[in-house]
């Protein structure tokens, strides 16, 4: 039984073939868009990558890039196709390479939404390697003359500039590690003894932050060393002060940002998947309708794939929205209660869970 | 002898004219470009206001954006007189705009020139008013409290960050004013007195800069303070420290910054110019070689295009002569004027007796 039948004259069906050519450039250009999202996530991951030990995976632009590439080379293929549709002579070399090409489509829309979904997904390892480059890039902030190291000062301090962030969760970071190089220090003075004396591991410790945590719109000068001494300023209480340095710290900072991007990118990959299913539904409709091939199987075996496509799909979109919701609550209590223990749960849990 | 002469047959006309249709729609992107630069240039300008004292420089980009405008229309209106130039009906109801048309399409290319001179021109102005500008910002930089400067300070800072300069010549600016408010020094304290008695004013000097002056570049965390003496800070030398701070003054960088815009529009602003005289000069065969078709007796046949109908001096003395013409037709001759007033006595008196007579 044939779903949706609708008679086709010549007219229409050159009104069809038109119609189908011309969203197939348009998919042309929203492959080229995929290409180019991919690009620039993939320019920006490589811009801070220092911040992240290196250790950031490029999998999602890669797999972005490969997308667009895909999307570009089918769309083209099928605008030709359609070109040449109503030419018989033309047709004829192009109707047995049909089949195949549908059910690529198919798949290739299929990819598409796992595509989109592991945009919103891949946050989560993300916000780890943030976290770990953010906590190592503090610990090198004064090795300006360690070679490798000696422009992490110089990272550290624009994208603290640039972000409005300050340390990792927020300024009192600063306060636990030494980020005045020893070459800058007079340890003949007294304050210096006394502050390297004063912990286990002989580090200069002090309670000031770096000039580039400092925020423009404080209605005073700057504090950034004594920050918990009230008497060591004019009129300062330093519980009460909310303007003097950034207040947010910079993994929060970056990773608002980047999932902002990834989020986008995710929205314009699931509009792209749409195109192409439409695309992919009126080309179907119009090889029918020019009377090719189409016996009962093929159709048959069409909405075969698509129904196992659509299950496929749509357990996979189940299996990760748990998964998604499941890491969105355990980070949420990370945040909350600052420690790193509840994460270790999570694969057993959500093993559990499934089971 | 006309000048430039060249021979169009009918098929050479039909390409002219649909060569020009194309290189018209063209020219109106150009001038929406013209105009996206005026406003680019404008908002960029606007964006730092607070630290220019005139302004003078927004003739630049008002320029810009009229003359942009101007265009799109003028080559709009090309592009509708090539759509009708090869329709013998709908043509002559253009002829008469056309001299109107090539006087405002030389104007734009001259307002265009003007522009790029201006923008050369107008680099002392830009400079003096950045200066003074300048020197207000930092004088108003602690008055985070007085309404109207309250934003002074987040304005100098984000400018001093942004653009990598201190202060307005130098760094050493800020070592003549006060830059930290009265509210939060404590005047018990023994060096805020010292500081206040030790100049005229009474003002709290010090060696010392704020923190957006400091360059992140530098291998050691920023010194602000007690800059001018080398022994507060260990292994620090005051002459020969660079990378501590910004070495560049907000004036050079901002005046830098500006000249470095306008400069980089040049090249796009003289291609304009180009394209839109190569329009104005494909119009003018355009026209002439339409007119000379329609006076034949077969349409279809050859005719000619000229730039001018005769040469150069032969023209420039018609149109001379024409304009004496003009000016001679206002003015009332003295001569003829005598002699007519003459006239009128005679006949006044004249009709004078033929009515005593008739009486």
């Amino acid at each position: 039984m044939a779903l949706l039948v609708v008679k086709f004259d010549l007219k229409k069906r050159v009104k069809l073939a038109q119609t189908v050519w011309f969203m197939y450039w348009f998919a042309v250009l929203a492959g080229i868009l995929v290409l180019s999202l991919g690009l620039f996530f993939k320019i920006e991951l490589r811009k801070r990558s220092e911040l992240m030990d290196n250790n950031e995976s490029h999998f999602l632009p890669n797999v972005l890039i490969a997308m667009g590439l895909i999307a570009c080379g089918i769309n083209a293929f099928g605008g030709k196709v359609c070109y040449d549709s109503l030419d018989p002579t033309k047709f004829a070399k192009w109707k047995p390479m049909l089949k195949t090409f549908l059910v690529f489509c198919v798949g290739f829309n299929a990819l598409l939404i796992v595509t989109s979904l592991l945009c919103f997904i891949m946050r989560i390892p993300l916000q780890f390697t943030l976290a770990e480059g953010l906590k190592n890039g503090m610990k090198y902030y004064k090795d300006t003359d360690t070679p490798g190291r000696c422009y992490m000062k110089r990272t550290l301090d624009l994208m603290q500039m640039e972000f409005r962030c300050c340390g990792n969760d927020n300024y009192r970071d600063w306060f636990e590690i030494q980020w005045v190089s020893n070459r800058y220090l007079d340890f003949s003075a007294k304050e210096v003894k006394d502050r390297i004396g004063s912990n286990v591991d002989g580090q200069y410790l002090m309670d000031g932050v770096p000039f580039s945590c400092c925020n423009p719109s404080s209605p005073r000068p700057c504090i950034q060393y004594q920050m918990t001494n009230n008497s060591a300023h004019y009129s300062y209480d330093h519980y009460t002060e909310e303007l003097n340095v950034w207040r947010r710290g910079c993994r929060d900072a970056l990773l608002s940002y980047y999932g902002g991007i990834m989020n986008t990118i995710g929205a314009l990959v699931l509009l792209v998947t749409m195109l192409e299913v439409t695309i992919s539904c009126l080309l179907t409709v119009f090889i029918q309708s020019i009377h090719i091939v189409l016996q009962n199987c093929f159709l048959s075996e069409i909405s075969d794939t698509l129904k196992r496509t659509a299950n496929l799909s749509l357990s996979l979109f189940c299996f990760l929205s748990v998964s998604l919701s499941s890491t969105h609550t355990y980070t949420h209590t990370h945040t909350v209660m600052g420690t790193n223990r509840q994460l270790l749960v999570f694969p057993s849990d959500l093993m559990s869970r499934l089971m | 002898m006309a000048l430039l002469k060249m021979k169009f047959s009918q098929q050479r006309r039909v390409r002219l004219a649909q060569g020009l249709w194309l290189l018209s729609w063209l020219a109106v992107m150009c001038g929406a470009f013209i105009f996206c630069l005026g406003v680019y240039l404008k908002i960029e300008l606007l964006r730092r206001d607070e630290v220019m004292e005139d302004t003078d420089i927004h003739a630049v980009p008002n320029l810009l954006m009229l003359v942009g405008l101007a265009s799109i229309g003028a080559n709009w209106v090309a592009s509708r007189v090539c759509q009708d130039s090869l329709d013998a009906s709908r043509f002559p109801r253009w002829k008469v705009l056309l001299l109107g048309w090539y006087a405002v399409a030389v104007l734009l290319c001259c307002l265009l020139l003007a522009v790029v001179v201006l923008s050369y021109a107008l680099q002392g102005r830009l400079e003096e008013s950045l200066k003074v500008g300048l020197r207000n910002g930092i004088r108003f930089y602690k008055d985070t409290d007085v309404p109207g400067r309250c934003f002074q300070k987040e304005t100098i800072d984000r400018l001093q960050m942004e653009f990598r300069c201190c202060g307005n010549n130098n760094f050493k600016d800020w070592f003549e004013i006060q830059w930290v408010s009265n509210r939060y020094l404590d005047f018990t304290s023994q060096e805020v007195k010292d500081r206040i008695r030790s100049n005229v004013d009474g003002r709290y000097l010090l060696d010392g800069v704020p923190f957006s002056c400091c360059n992140p570049a530098s291998p050691r965390p920023c010194l602000q303070n007690q800059l001018t003496d080398s022994r507060a800070h260990y292994n620090y030398e005051y002459q020969s420290e660079e990378l501590n701070l910004y070495s560049r003054g907000c004036r050079q960088a901002l005046t830098d910054y500006y000249m470095g815009l306008m400069n980089s529009t040049g090249p796009g602003v003289l291609s304009v110019i180009l394209i839109q005289l190569s329009v104005l000069l494909s119009m003018r065969y355009l026209q002439t070689a339409v007119d000379g078709a329609m006076a034949l007796e077969s349409p279809e046949g050859e005719s000619e295009g000229y730039i001018l109908e005769k040469d150069v001096k032969a023209t420039y003395a018609e149109v001379k002569a024409k304009a004496l013409d003009l000016l001679k037709f206002a003015q009332v001759d003295p001569a003829s004027e005598v002699a007519g007033a003459e006239e009128g006595e005679k006949a006044a008196e004249a009709s004078a007796k033929a009515a005593t007579t008739a009486a």
